[in-house]
């Protein structure tokens, strides 16, 4: 389960800023992820608890802003709300397109004291 | 625990085939970025907006620097487990290995059986063994790369390890990715795991050979696939009887001529 390796790779990424800030403990921490970066928040949820025990994160409220996926029809140029990789264009029903949004798989930001 | 893959306590090892696991877990987790402070009292907040893969695409980039200087093609072979990596890779090597050098890096959570089954077959091959991890990552490919020293103008292959979702995420440097799929898993696959297949430039159908007892519509797979992916090119093959293989060959040797001409 990859979930594992990304709440790794954040408290990787919170231990270091934390560190840097020169604070201790961080109260609140931000995700950005988008519904086609290949994350289960879930799964993500799941393994979080036993991934932070022990880590800056530990005490950190987790919130998550989750982005809905947009594409490009590369046909008809229409802009559309995409739920799943193969949805087709609503107007010309085509495949082809161009992903604008919904891959997101970031940290935006981070409160420490 | 590694504090970027997640490898569990028992880690990563890296090994030639009949050596004895020795811990080779080294990663190396410095970067330096630019980013906001705002103050409250104690409390500070930090603007960052870094992406939870950059390490991993770093390392990546890394790796694949070292593949264009040396002109060594890389490609990175995912599937579900079981759908012919490995048979697909061996039959591959009896026919080609006098015509081009070959090196391997096997990817498994445990056991040295792959890279034992291209050790048979006088091919260079380090085995990756991700204890807990569902899936390859750069840095396990520099190391590996480190210990098998492939030469200028070879192929590298890398079996990832069988999970058709975690390792569509990470690049591990690789100029093209293949995946596989056998005609006993069902043709909706593409759609039920649409970033592996979104991720790669090829697919193998491999083995065909069964297509007589098997209920499977070949046409439907590729429609699926196409619909998560409009790029895919498809290669129907039998690793068992060989069957379709040259296609595969062939676009093999295509890939490996531009390839050469990229990096000259
Ligand atoms: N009939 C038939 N069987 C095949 C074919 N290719 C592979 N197999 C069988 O499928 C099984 C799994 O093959 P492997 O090559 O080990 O598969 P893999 O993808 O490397 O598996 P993991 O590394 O464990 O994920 C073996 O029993 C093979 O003999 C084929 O073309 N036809
Ligand atoms: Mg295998
Ligand atoms: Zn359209």
């Amino acid at each position: 389960m990859h979930e594992l390796s990304i709440a790794m790779g954040i408290i990787n990424i919170a231990k270091k800023e934390t560190e840097k800030a020169n604070k201790t403990s961080v109260e609140l921490i931000e995700l950005e992820i988008g519904s086609l970066a290949g994350v289960e928040l879930e799964s993500l949820e799941y393994v979080w608890e036993t991934a932070v025990k022990n880590t800056v994160l530990e005490n950190a409220k987790l919130e998550i802003d989750f982005k809905d996926a947009k594409a490009e029809c590369l046909e008809c140029n229409t802009i559309y709300s995409m739920k799943k990789m193969y949805d087709s264009c609503p107007k010309c029903n085509s495949y082809f397109k161009n992903i604008l949004q919904g891959k997101e798989l970031r940290v935006k930001s981070l409160e420490v004291i | 625990m590694c504090g970027v893959c997640g490898c569990g306590t028992d880690g990563v090892s890296i090994n030639k085939p009949h050596q004895h696991e020795e811990n080779e877990h080294q990663h190396n987790h410095d970067h330096d970025h630019d980013h906001h402070h705002h103050h409250h009292g104690d409390k500070m907040i930090i603007d960052l907006e870094r992406d939870i893969l950059s390490k991993n695409n770093v390392e990546a980039a890394r790796n694949r620097g070292y593949f264009e200087a040396k002109n060594i093609f890389t490609l990175n072979l995912v599937s579900s487990p079981g759908s012919g990596k490995t048979s697909i890779l061996e039959t591959t090597l009896k026919d080609l290995k006098e015509k081009f050098p070959f090196y391997v890096i096997e990817g498994d959570q445990q056991t040295l059986n792959d890279a034992n089954r291209i050790d048979a077959l006088n091919v260079p091959v380090i085995q990756v063994n991700t204890g807990k991890g569902c899936h390859l990552e750069s840095d396990m490919i520099y190391d590996a790369v480190k210990q098998l020293k492939p030469k200028d103008d070879s192929i590298l292959m890398i079996e990832n390890v069988g999970n058709l979702v975690c390792p569509s995420m990470f690049d591990l440097g690789e100029q093209k990715r293949v995946v596989i799929i056998s005609i006993t898993e069902g043709e909706d696959k593409p759609i039920k795991y649409p970033d592996m297949f979104h991720s790669a430039d090829i697919c193998i159908i491999n083995k065909i050979d069964l297509l007589p007892y098997l209920k499977f519509d070949l046409e439907a797979l590729k429609k699926y696939a196409l619909q998560v992916n409009h790029h895919l090119q498809f290669f129907e093959v039998s690793a068992t009887t060989g069957q379709g293989m040259d296609t595969w060959y062939k676009w093999l040797e295509t890939e490996l001529e531009r390839n050469k001409q990229k990096n000259s």
